[in-house]
């Protein structure tokens, strides 16, 4: 357990190394960690995906049932992301509804894959105006170690990806279940990137005791054509204009070898 | 029942005109007043365009449940709230998820501009309900509140003002509406300390390119700027008020010894 006495301790010697350009743990201010992609692990889940960031470990499952369209889109599926800050994953998450800290996670990385048009919506229609398939999208942290943003997001379009659902037609507005199975339709790849403010410099991946340090953060959700297509500041601190357009740079070169990861050549 | 108003077939005409008649670059229309409330500490209400947005400050004060308390600066507590009444569908006055988020941002957004320091182990409680919605309530709700704040004597770095840019039509907007927000291509909100430099909220939802985002920058901090001077102005305003109450006051004791 870390414990908050150590990271007071470690405050001043984080901060001032990184205003030398270097990090508590070997790594340059635009490295992440160690990341690990494992797709499909759950078989009841119509889709799922583990990332490992250093010690963070997120898990997504996707679900898709049938269910009714919004008013306003009636020929579109639905796309719902929860996050649970499960308390297996931190001595400081506790049970109970979400609080603002998962709303918020929950909703930045929704709000990637859903500006992106990641997932082909409009296929997804059954019967204009009454049943369209709803896309579950559940981010489950493990364990927290900084930056569940990123995790989460990368887990969750690993987990679309990777989505497959099964083989149906409409008979008289019933949905016949046949045989066999196909993917869910995926047409962009959003990668979520976050750049922490330390002592007025930016780093990436920030991982708990900076996270406890840093003043700031920015994330940046990237779509395939290098477009920005959600972004969301968090902290007490705040970015003057020239580093919101440099962390922007770094985001968007970031993004590319994240991005590697989700979609195989 | 009220009908619902109809999208106009273009949201911005061949001369760069906008639905409302604005130009792409210009602001809808401010008006606010400072200290509107009898029992808050310090309130605020603004009008821009349509937006009808209140708040209220509470504080410093004893902070309940105490083990919100922290031992080294007051707690800013934040409430974003939407009345019923306040948008086409009736919304639900349950808290939704979209305002625990809005009620979290704002609150980082307004915590770099005060002195919490002062004020250890207390709460600053700050209430925004928003009356009636056009488009750009968290910027707004964030602009009358940071007034409040201020109207509330809580010491302050600085004034935030927060305002929107996005995009419609392929085309650079500030300060989006309602229809604009919805079928637009992009939305950012904004929020910015003008003294210090310092953006203390910015989201974003929709397409843009690295390019146009700088320039999207740009104008929300223009935007910002104008909007910073309208604050100073009405808070000018209350404190002339203030001081001509008090002076007629001193007037009538004066003439009552005499």
């Amino acid at each position: 357990m870390t414990s908050v006495m150590a990271t007071k301790v470690r405050e001043k010697r984080i901060s001032q190394l990184i205003a030398r350009g270097k990090r508590l743990d070997g790594r340059g201010l635009t490295d992440y960690r160690e990341i690990q992609l494992e797709s499909g692990l759950i078989e009841r889940a119509e889709g799922s995906a583990r990332v490992r960031l250093g010690k963070t470990e997120v898990l997504v499952g996707t679900k898709i049932e049938v269910g009714e369209p919004f008013p306003d889109t009636p020929n579109e599926g639905v796309l719902t992301v929860n996050a649970e800050l499960v308390p297996l994953a931190s001595p400081t998450f506790e049970a109970g509804p979400p609080d603002e800290n998962s709303i918020e996670l929950a909703r930045i990385v929704d709000r990637g894959i859903r500006e992106s048009k990641a997932i082909a919506v409009e296929d997804l229609c059954i019967e204009p105006g009454k049943k369209v398939f709803v896309v579950f999208v559940d981010v489950y942290v493990l364990n927290h170690d900084g930056n569940l943003i990123d995790a989460s997001a990368l887990a969750a379009i690993a987990a679309l990806v990777n989505t497959k659902m099964f083989n149906y037609e409409v008979k008289e507005g019933e949905i016949k279940i046949k045989p066999g199975y196909k993917p869910l339709p995926i047409r962009n790849y959003p990668i979520a990137v976050t750049c922490g403010k330390i002592n007025d410099k930016l780093i990436v991946d920030p991982w708990l005791e900076e996270e406890q340090v840093m003043d700031a953060r920015v994330t940046m959700a990237i779509e395939k054509d290098g477009k920005i297509c959600a972004m969301q500041k968090g902290g007490y601190g705040y970015f003057s204009a020239q580093q919101i357009s440099e962390a922007s740079k770094i985001v968007q070169q970031k993004a590319v070898e994240l991005r590697k990861l989700v979609v195989k050549e | 029942m009220k009908t619902s108003q109809k999208k106009p077939e273009k949201l911005i005409d061949e001369n760069d005109v906008r639905h409302d008649g604005r130009k792409l670059n210009e602001m809808r229309p401010i008006k606010i007043e400072v200290g509107i409330l009898g029992n808050a500490d310090g309130s605020a209400y603004i009008e821009q365009g349509k937006n009808k947005i209140l708040a209220a400050v509470y504080g410093p004060r004893e902070i309940h449940p105490k083990h919100q308390a922290l031992p080294d600066r007051a707690a800013l507590r934040c409430r974003y709230h939407m009345a019923p009444f306040s948008v086409q569908e009736r919304k639900s006055p349950a808290p939704s998820r979209r305002e625990l988020e809005l009620s979290k941002v704002i609150r980082e957004a307004l915590e770099p501009s005060i002195f919490t320091e002062y004020y250890p182990r207390t709460a600053i409680d700050l209430f925004i309900e928003v009356l009636q919605a056009d488009g750009g309530t968290r910027c707004a709700g964030i602009t009358v509140a940071s007034l409040a704040l201020a109207d509330a004597g809580i010491p302050m770095r600085d004034l935030v003002s927060a305002c929107a840019a996005g995009k419609v039509e392929g085309r650079l907007v500030l300060d989006l509406t309602d229809v604009e927000d919805k079928s637009g291509e992009a939305d950012m909100p904004l929020a910015y300390m003008p003294n210090a430099n310092a953006i203390t909220l910015l989201q974003m939802d929709g397409m843009l390119t690295g390019e146009e985002f700088e320039q999207a920058v740009d104008m929300a901090l223009e935007g910002c700027k104008q909007i910073n001077q309208v604050q100073k102005e009405a808070l000018k305003t209350k404190y002339v008020a203030v001081k001509e109450a008090e002076t007629e006051k001193e007037e009538e004791s004066e003439e009552e010894e005499a």
